[in-house]
């Protein structure tokens, strides 16, 4: 009994301690200044935005991001969300999808709200055609100053209403050196004979056709069918010596030395050149892909949220915070301020910031294809992909299933005839 | 007698709102096309799928086949073997199925690579390296090894229950070892069979993620076509359906099919 009690006060106590934890944490914030040293962060190079606003009003923001693409859950490097909601008082409930397609499936089925996504450059032209994307008010995100001038004003959002970049890069071909030894300059490697069995190539459409356009050298948004037929017919070509399709399942194949050359996103890249220094990476010459992910507020999001997402979104343009996501992520930022605290290696690898006359010369961005076109381009890409020369498989099916049939009615009959006996 | 009926009540309402009406989505998506319009017009474009669906049947029956052949002996053993090594069995046969199943295919992953494990041990000794992974063997050998304990788990409930006496008496009628499987321990093991056949192909007729890790993308089965019109280019809920529809029906087929023959085997004791 005597231990019992003792358990209940010691509970009661520890109840009434977290009470006035909550309590005091709701009645005064420690000032920004302390929050950020205690992150270890430089209070200079915060801007003197109010974060702490909406401090005591136990708000929930739903983030919605792609995974391992923003800086948390690693003890070396800033915790932004923790650091959001040290500021702001706000709980950052942070989600993760694998794909555009999946979060425009999620957003437009309504199985989930989210107040900020981060969709790239032409799922964001098409959320905003169908009306998905709700307009920023910018006086809440000053911090878009920081944003090179380069990335405003995109072709995705001509008038710059819905979307801040985040992150960006193009896609190269990464190689393995020890299994590669000629200087890749082009995307015909990704159809050299040579490393059959040794190709990985992307495992979504748009990605894939994108480089046999880029080889062929037509537009990357091309919606002209015989050059979408003659991209599916380079591609299955290519089928015959890949050694299979692959998403982020990539890291462990590249870093392992299962592959020899694969095509992927420059940022992933730089994070598996640095795990696996015997990989290189290169932007081919015939031109690639540019893309950028930006930040929006779905029109599903909660209003109530708008503001706090609106602060999010200058949060993540602080220049700390938008470095710190850079360096964890790999990608290249296009956060002016975020750049020049870059270390000069990564300022100076013109894979990773090129310079304006590349990106225009070089590279294109993806827009949105019309409905018909992307239809066409799935339905090819699933026959590309369900295409086996194997003619065997109905037949034997089906002589299966008639032999399952006779057997079965051959022994119904065979036991009423001995029930007859 | 209204009692037990009511205790049912949960359970109704459960699967009203989690089978039923799903099915029923489903069913309304394949019949429509976007603007709403009754059509058939996602079932006929099935056909052109059609190579896909049957081979992923295909596999599913190789898994399934493979399952048993490998599950009958090693439920026999475990059920024969003594109450003490029998519980150990069994954990040891469910422990790996504590860890997460995508992860255990992960593990295959690695396994399997050029790079992999298994290579390396053949290296070696000088062979290899072998191409393991990204064809169809790996991926039926996926869903061999992530299945076969719903195979074996409904056979040893089952052959536990055969009395060792039953297996005596034929023993001292001469009967011989083949025999007594024959005409013993297979037919009185037949409701287990039908029920590990079931929870063996069902998920390896449908699974997507297997044949993409170990298939490497270029063995696609209707499962992953079916994802692919959710979350590939084109956001297609549509023909995803009538997909999923079409093979519904032909599980549904086959189930029946082989639940015919499984309950001629009824041997009354």
């Amino acid at each position: 009994m005597k231990r019992f009690i003792f358990a209940l006060t010691a509970f009661v106590m520890l109840l009434s301690l977290a009470g006035c934890g909550q309590a005091a944490a709701g009645d005064e914030r420690a000032s920004t200044e302390e929050i950020l040293e205690e992150f270890g962060l430089d209070p200079e190079l915060f801007s003197d935005y109010d974060y702490g606003r909406f401090y005591g009003e136990e708000i929930t923001l739903n983030v919605a991001n792609w995974g391992e693409y923003m800086s948390i859950n690693d003890d070396e490097m800033t915790d932004v969300n923790e650091l959001f909601e040290a500021l702001t008082g706000v709980t950052v409930n942070y989600k993760t999808y694998a794909s555009n397609e999946t979060l425009y499936s999620k957003l437009l089925s309504g199985g989930a709200t989210y107040d900020i996504v981060i969709p790239s450059d032409y799922m964001i032209s098409k959320m905003i055609n169908e009306g998905m994307l709700e307009k920023l008010d910018f006086d809440n995100i000053p911090n878009l100053k920081n944003i090179m001038g380069g990335f405003l004003n995109p072709q995705y959002d001509p008038t710059n209403e819905y979307s801040v970049p985040y992150l960006w890069g193009m896609v190269c071909i990464i190689y393995n050196t020890t299994m590669v030894d000629e200087e890749i300059t082009s995307w015909k490697t990704l159809w050299d004979e040579k490393y059959a069995g040794n190709i990985l190539m992307f495992n979504n459409p748009r990605d894939a056709f994108g480089i046999a356009q880029a080889y062929l050298g037509y537009s990357l948004n091309t919606e002209d069918r015989e050059q979408l037929d003659r991209c599916a017919e380079l591609l299955r070509e290519q089928k015959e010596i890949v050694q299979g399709y692959v998403m982020d399942e990539i890291f462990d194949k590249m870093e392992g030395g299962s592959a020899a050359v694969a095509p992927y996103y420059v940022g992933d890249a730089v994070t598996m050149c640095d795990d696996n220094p015997d990989l290189e990476f290169v932007i081919p010459e015939e031109g690639t892909n540019w893309f950028v992910d930006a930040i929006c507020i779905p029109t599903t999001s909660d209003p109530e949220n708008k503001e706090v997402a609106e602060a999010y979104i200058n949060f993540l343009c602080e220049a700390e915070i938008a470095l710190a996501n850079c360096d964890y992520v790999g990608y290249s930022t296009p956060n002016q301020a975020a750049f020049e605290l870059l270390d000069d290696d990564a300022k100076e690898d013109e894979r990773r910031y090129p310079s304006d006359e590349f990106l225009i010369e070089n590279t294109e961005v993806f827009v949105n294809l019309s409905d018909d076109a992307n239809a066409y381009m799935q339905e090819l890409w699933t026959q590309l992909k369900v295409d086996n020369s194997n003619v065997w498989f109905v037949p034997i099916f089906l002589v299966c299933l008639i032999a399952a049939t006779i057997f079965v009615n051959v022994r119904r009959a065979r036991k009423k005839k001995r029930d007859n006996f | 007698m209204r009692a037990p009926k009511a205790l049912a009540a949960p359970y109704v309402v459960w699967v009203l709102i989690f089978t039923v009406v799903p099915l029923g989505l489903v069913v309304g998506f394949a019949m429509t096309d976007p603007d709403g319009n009754i059509t058939l017009e996602n079932i006929f474009a099935m056909s052109d799928y059609m190579s896909v669906l049957f081979r992923s049947i295909l596999f599913a029956i190789i898994a399934t086949v493979i399952c048993l052949v490998i599950a009958f002996p090693a439920a026999y053993i475990i059920s024969r073997a003594n109450a003490i090594n029998q519980s150990t069995l069994i954990v040891l046969l469910m422990v790996p199925m504590w860890i997460n199943f995508l992860l255990r295919t992960y593990a295959w992953m690695t396994l399997l690579e050029p790079n992999g494990l298994i290579n390396k041990l053949f290296g070696l000794v000088g062979l290899g390296p072998y191409n393991l992974i990204n064809n169809s063997g790996a991926v039926i050998l996926g869903m061999v090894y992530n299945y076969l304990p719903f195979m074996i788990l409904p056979l040893y409930s089952v052959m536990v229950k055969i009395d060792q006496s039953v297996i005596e008496a034929a023993q001292d009628l001469g009967s011989n070892k083949a025999r007594l499987v024959r005409k013993i321990i297979f037919p009185l093991s037949m409701p287990g069979i039908s029920t590990g056949i079931i929870a063996v192909f069902v998920p390896s007729v449908s699974t997507f993620i297997i044949s993409r890790m170990l298939g490497g993308g270029t063995n696609d089965l209707i499962g992953d076509i079916i994802e692919m019109q959710f979350s590939g280019n084109s956001y297609n809920p549509h023909l995803g359906s009538a997909m999923a529809l079409v093979l519904m029906i032909i599980v549904l087929f086959m189930m029946s099919l082989f639940n015919q023959f499984g309950s001629e085997d009824d041997v009354p004791l």
